[in-house]
């Protein structure tokens, strides 16, 4: 059994995440539950088109990417544009956002910055998701010393509180007067937050392989002597794959927050690269007067948040046994 | 309490005065099951009894609608889905059917207590099996912790539980599973009820420890002159402990008879393809006989009766004309349009 | 149970020597040089290093070194900062107020959160459950710091509620509105468990079987289904309060609290090495603690797990 208390001390949205699965981990043995996962990808789907959330969240996100891929598409003026004259100036029928304090234009920032925090929160889910995954197989497969090793390695990261984590991490790279190249900076904050969350990602396929290593079929195609390749790929894989695609889905809407929350206190995405942490970053100093600087990419970041967590949920909805 | 044959009646009857009504009578229940895609009629009009010291065994498949006859009768059926039509559930006469919420939490445990087929699910897994116990007796009786304690002790020692000193402070997953069902019949125990519903008591539990099961519910039952329904779908179990057998299916009774004439001289087509199903010493070496088909989905059962789809010796009126009760010699009944047919050509 | 608790003991050990070994490496060894910057922009005077290196002992291997800051740690000696102020008295001042505003925030997700899950959790679908999702979707999504400044702007500037910013000894009572902020999403996350939790055991066997026994609802409901849905959310709860001692270090920023993230924030920017190390060791610690315990918990509510 995993240790129940130490889900992982992530931002609390990435222990929701982990936690919104442990159920998807349980697969109910009895003879009319056990289906192949073909079936089961096929009942998601149906279930998933009757869910409104689902087409909601999924417009937000299909919108969001376009303006991470195509900004251009939404706005006429470049990143950097510049008009001083019109300095924190509220919305209007110009500049919907309206202007920050440097006299950007909020719009054409907040399009143009979409690219790199969308980029960040894609990159850090890959690569926790993968490195997790990998470290987990191994854990639930092998078991035993294996695991043990893996889990005592995983907890050693999970001890470190995350903010606080990536505050040792990021200013022992970049210490405060330094400035990181563009390239060096995204990779650093996308390292940084896969180092500390990939506990939590090796935990849920850990318990998920520990799960499909006892079902039935895998057991026989195990006595029939299949190699162990085969045995995790076609076999177990399958079903470890639902709760891992839930906690990423939300989890890639955690760590678009957690960029967002990085760049607000000064450790992560810096200028010259442009996104909404960075634009967020900069407005916290005129809340006061002009809040619209703040809220406008504040709100961008939480309404993607909001679309991959709705997303998320819908998805586990329809993967879980227990509503079927 | 000694009962004696009644050649007339064909049942085995009690001695006691000829006034005392049955215990538990359910009269015509009908029960549907409400979800959003389907509307199944889970019991069609069921009706059986229950005298004060018998054992009535509720026999039929899953799905035949036997645990839901005892939930309604406990009243504990999740009601969303499940609506009750119709129907009168009599204990001791009273309608508990139209009772209040109060006076049916009054019967529960005192007057009808009921047993569950997993006591491991159906115990709670954080508290001792002292403190569920012992909360019948606090709770209901007022009876103070000590005395609690004291008088759930002796519970376990009369489920012959061995130590039951020290297990009174053990939890349900420290017990092996004969045990813990003889804890859960202790639990039920506790109020001295008047009757006992056992739903599949033995089913999950290997046979040696099915007979033990068993025998400690018949001396129960005899030491306290209880009534028992025993709902299984084991043959086996039937024979050995039930006076009366009422045969279900498909949401309704299909047969009542006393064990020894069901066993004898089957009055339903049902029943006789159940007995025949039986593997037997006997006949080693042929092929087993399998009821062909399949039980009825409850949302769509077959017109007419409801077995003629499976039937041997349906024919076309049973496919148009729902068979009324027919009485058969010896206070029998049977659900079929051949009923005296069959009986008499034995 | 014993076996459990010494089986979790021995996995602490190694897991906080690791941790701590890994924040010492990053702070000390991972940096050229850990003394940048402190003599403004010009470089220190070889004299100086040398003197700093020898007191901190940075000529040795680092796992000597680690070792040796490992023991004067955990005998209580948290030495001194580059400017000899006393560590221990620092973090002692700002710590209280964090465990303050973590009580807090883990109070507020009790009784909102709680109640609320409980409520919905017992009613079902309705016009309440549809609110309660619904809400508790946007707080999970909202981060942290624009709760914070909205909290702030429009309790604390527009209508003058509460002070925008909180006083340099901050009472409980300035604590609410930044105790509700640092736990809005757990709050959320909360009211779900505990919702998902009775949901699903209103409909155990167990529960069932209370009825049956002819047990008052209100003992049913009080009794058998608050303990058993209980125990995720108290295990949760306690991850949580450890989580949060670690500091909320967002929180702390927004509404200015003088607590422990504060002071590793300013000593970040100031290049304090052996503070932040200090500090996060001692964080760290009280995390992996909290956590220790939240495990012994969960073995004492479930009687289940303890002979796993």
């Amino acid at each position: 059994m995993t240790d129940p208390g130490s889900v992982g001390s992530g931002p609390a949205l990435e222990k929701y995440a982990a936690g919104e699965v442990a159920g998807l981990a349980t697969v109910d043995d009895s003879a009319e539950r056990q289906r192949k996962p073909r079936s089961l990808w096929g009942d998601a789907w149906l279930q998933l088109r009757r869910k409104p959330l689902f087409y909601i969240s999924t417009v937000i996100i299909v919108v969001v990417v376009l303006m991470a891929v195509f900004p251009s598409l939404f706005t006429s003026r470049p990143a950097d544009f510049n008009d001083l004259n019109h300095q924190s100036e509220s919305p209007s029928g110009d500049a919907w956002f309206g202007y920050s304090f440097q006299g950007y234009d909020i719009w054409a920032r907040a399009m143009h910055g979409t690219r790199a925090s969308l980029l960040v929160g894609l990159l850090a889910t890959i690569l926790t998701v993968v490195i997790g995954s990998v470290m987990g197989i191994i854990a639930g497969f092998y078991g035993r010393l294996t695991d043990t090793f893996i889990s005592r390695f995983g907890d050693i990261f999970a001890g470190l509180p995350f903010v606080l984590g990536a505050i040792v991490i990021l200013t022992t790279l970049n210490p405060p007067g330094s400035s990181p190249g563009e390239a060096r900076i995204v990779f650093q904050v996308v390292a940084s937050i896969a180092v500390l969350s990939w506990p939590v990602s090796m935990r849920i396929m850990r318990s998920a392989t520990i799960v499909a290593k006892q079902l039935d079929y895998v057991k026989a195609a195990r006595a029939l002597g299949a190699s162990t390749r085969r045995i995790i790929f076609r076999h177990m894989l399958p079903n470890t794959v639902a709760p891992v695609l839930v906690y990423a889905t939300i989890a890639l809407g955690a760590f678009i927050a957690v960029e967002a929350t990085l760049a607000y206190l000064g450790i992560g995405i810096r200028p010259p690269v442009v996104s909404w942490g960075v634009m967020i970053n900069d407005a916290k100093d005129y809340v006061q007067t002009s809040p619209h600087e703040l809220l406008f990419p504040a709100g961008l970041v939480t309404i993607t948040v909001l679309a991959f967590v709705m997303l998320g949920d819908a998805i586990r909805d329809a993967l879980d046994p227990k509503s079927r | 309490m000694s009962t004696m044959y009644d050649g007339d009646k064909g049942e085995f009857v009690l001695e006691r005065p000829p006034d005392t009504g049955p215990l538990l009578e359910v009269e015509d229940l009908r029960v549907e099951f409400r979800t959003m895609d389907d509307t199944a009629s889970v019991l069609n009009g069921v009706s059986y009894h229950v005298n004060a010291g018998e054992t009535l065994a509720v026999l039929g498949e899953s799905g035949s609608g036997k645990s839901v006859t005892a939930q309604t009768i406990m009243g504990i059926l999740d009601t969303p889905p499940a609506v009750v039509l119709g129907g009168e559930v009599r204990f001791h006469g009273e309608d508990l059917l139209a009772a209040k919420p109060s006076r049916r939490m009054e019967v529960r445990g005192e007057g009808i207590a009921m047993i569950f087929q997993d006591a491991l699910s159906a115990l709670n897994p954080v508290f001792t099996v002292g403190f569920q116990i012992e909360e019948q007796l606090r709770v209901r009786r007022g009876m103070s912790r000590k005395d609690a304690r004291v008088r759930a002790i002796e519970l376990l020692d009369l489920v012959k539980i061995p130590n039951a000193r020290d297990r009174i402070k053990n939890y349900p997953h420290e017990f092996s599973g004969g045990m813990r069902q003889r804890a859960m019949i202790a639990m039920s125990l506790a109020l001295d009820p008047e009757l006992l519903i056992a739903d599949e008591p033995t089913t999950a539990l290997d046979v040696t420890v099915q007979a033990q099961i068993m025998d400690l519910l018949r001396d129960i039952q005899r030491e306290r002159d209880m009534g028992l329904i025993l709902i299984t779908h084991d043959l086996g179990v039937v024979a050995e402990v039930a006076d009366r057998i009422a045969v279900m299916y498909a949401g309704r009774i299909v047969e009542q008879a006393d064990v020894f004439s069901l066993f004898r001289n089957p009055g339903h087509p049902y029943t006789e393809a159940l007995l025949a199903s039986l593997p037997r010493l006997d006949l080693k070496g042929r092929e087993l006989t399998v009821i062909k088909g399949l039980p009825p989905s409850l949302a769509r059962i077959p017109s007419g009766c409801p077995f003629h789809p499976r039937c041997a010796r349906s024919q076309d009126v049973c496919s148009t004309d729902v068979p009324d009760f027919h009485r058969l010699p010896g206070n029998r009944f049977s659900a079929c349009h051949f009923a005296t047919d069959l009986v008499t050509h034995d | 149970m014993g076996r459990y608790v010494l089986r979790r003991l021995l996995q602490f050990v190694p897991v906080f020597l690791g941790t701590t070994f890994l924040v010492y490496v990053l702070v000390w060894t991972v940096p050229g040089d850990p003394f940048a910057g402190m003599c403004g922009d010009r470089a220190c005077p070889d004299e100086f290093v040398t003197a700093m290196r020898t007191k901190f002992g940075l000529d040795q291997s680092v796992f000597v070194q680690y070792f040796q800051y490992l023991g004067r740690f955990l005998s209580g000696d948290f030495g001194q900062t580059y400017d000899n102020l006393s560590i221990g008295e620092q973090i002692g001042t700002a710590y209280p107020t964090t465990l303050r505003l973590a009580i807090t925030a883990v109070a507020i997700q009790i009784v909102i959160g709680g109640v609320a899950g409980v409520l919905t959790g017992l009613r079902g679908r309705g016009y309440l459950d549809n609110l309660v999702l619904v809400g508790t979707l946007c707080l999970i999504s909202l981060p942290v710091f624009v709760t914070g400044s909205i909290l702030q702007l429009v309790l604390g500037v527009d209508l003058g509620i509460i002070d925008p910013t909180v006083s340099a000894d901050a009472s409980w009572g300035e604590l609410i509105v930044p105790g509700f902020v640092v736990g809005s999403v757990s709050m959320a996350y909360v009211t779900r468990l505990t919702r998902a939790s009775i949901s699903e055991n209103r409909r155990a066997d167990f529960v069932r079987t209370a009825i049956a026994k002819g047990q008052p609802r209100r003992r049913v409901v009080g009794v058998h289904l608050l303990r058993n849905s209980a125990i995720p959310v108290i295990t949760f709860l306690g991850t949580d309060l450890g989580s949060l001692m670690g500091g909320a270090i967002v929180t702390e920023g927004v509404f200015n609290i003088n607590g422990i993230g504060g002071l590793i924030f300013r000593n970040v920017a100031e290049k304090e090495g052996y503070m932040v190390t200090t500090i996060v060791t001692l964080l760290v610690l009280v995390y992996l603690i909290m956590s220790l315990i939240v495990d012994l918990l969960y073995a004492v509510l479930d009687p289940r797990i303890r002979y796993d």
